[in-house]
């Protein structure tokens, strides 16, 4: 990924030293990068607030919501959590199954329609 | 092998190697693995709470009360909506920014570092729990209750509570699990022990919670 922001530590000989203790000391980068992140967050949450402020509203709003929610979201686990840096194996095992409750939203949104739609049909006020 | 990180394989090739390997299928060390594995299943959870809240909110035939409005607060006269949760974004934006410090400076072993960046994070996640509660506090006054509100769709009550209670939950059990990792830091139980990852893996669970908060925060309040 950032190999110029990717620093390594200093490695002696491993032999006697725990491999995954080592490889964990290696993730150090310069907290500039955090510092800058951090900005970030708080100007996309500044600009998610606005959207209500402003009071933006139907496809534009939730646009934007979503737009600033998805992108606080990345920054926080790429960044904070450390994910960018880590091995492929790991951000797969962790960020593909969340992909399934994609399904899970799409089929419950379905039902919600499905059951706002018989409750209109159904009682008469 | 050795798990060098220039020797290991990278990329899809890497994912193999690692998934493959006879020891390890994630060369990190086993509190981060399980930390992550640990938070892979608590956002299924928070999904399940947002998902049956979306359900209801969909479903149901009254208006949702409008949480710009609900949510306000007059402070000198102006009516601001949203104030009290945009500060409570903004200090859980923060704690995420002192606990990433905090990391950094553990991996630096500086303990006195350290320690202070971890305080200052569960303080700051003290002042959210608070104010988690000062909102509820004013919504029971206000008639809000699982079954029922003035304002709406009965079902804002336990959508509301829910949501926010399992996160406060979660804050709070952050402040407890990083209160005991600082004191262990301040004691030199990391320097004795060889690794700051504790406090790597402490921040994992931390960046998580603010994470939800921002997921909870447009869905629930902005959406």
């Amino acid at each position: 990924m950032d190999q110029a922001v990717h620093q390594q530590s200093t490695h002696q000989p491993q032999a006697a030293h725990p491999p995954a203790a080592a490889h964990a000391e290696g993730q150090q980068h310069p907290i500039r990068v955090y510092l800058w992140i951090w900005v970030l967050l708080f100007v996309f949450s500044a600009f998610s607030y606005m959207v209500d402020y402003f009071q933006l509203q139907g496809a534009l709003r939730w646009t934007l919501i979503l737009f600033f929610m998805l992108l606080k979201a990345s920054f926080i686990v790429a960044i904070f959590m450390h994910m960018a840096w880590e091995r492929l194996a790991l951000k797969l095992a962790i960020l593909t199954p969340p992909l399934a409750l994609l399904v899970l939203i799409a089929l419950m949104a379905i039902e919600g329609d499905y059951t706002f739609l018989t409750r209109i049909a159904s009682f008469v006020h | 092998m050795s798990h060098e990180p220039t020797t290991m394989p990278q990329g899809l090739q890497g994912v193999t190697a690692d998934w493959s390997a006879d020891k390890q299928a994630f060369p990190v060390p086993w509190g981060k693995a399980m930390m992550w594995i640990f938070l892979l299943s608590d956002t299924f959870i928070f999904t399940c709470f947002l998902t049956s809240y979306m359900n209801v909110r969909m479903s149901t035939v009254e208006p949702w009360p409008n949480p710009s409005e609900v949510f306000a607060l007059t402070v000198g006269g102006a009516h601001i909506p949203l104030l009290l949760i945009a500060i409570m974004t903004m200090i859980l934006i923060t704690s995420s920014g002192t606990m990433a410090m905090a990391v950094n400076f553990g991996y630096r072993r500086d303990r006195k570092k350290t320690a202070a960046l971890m305080f200052a994070t569960a303080a700051l996640g003290l002042s959210f729990v608070g104010m988690q509660a000062l909102e509820w506090t004013k919504l029971i006054e206000e008639g809000v209750r699982p079954w029922g509100n003035p304002m709406g769709a009965a079902q804002f009550g336990s959508s509301f509570f829910m949501i926010t209670g399992f996160h406060g939950l979660h804050v709070t059990g952050g402040v407890i699990y990083l209160s005991v990792v600082a004191l262990r830091v301040l004691n030199g139980f990391y320097d004795r022990k060889g690794t700051y990852e504790t406090v790597e893996v402490a921040g994992l669970y931390w960046h998580f919670v603010d994470l939800v908060w921002v997921f909870i925060f447009a869905f629930f309040y902005l959406w």
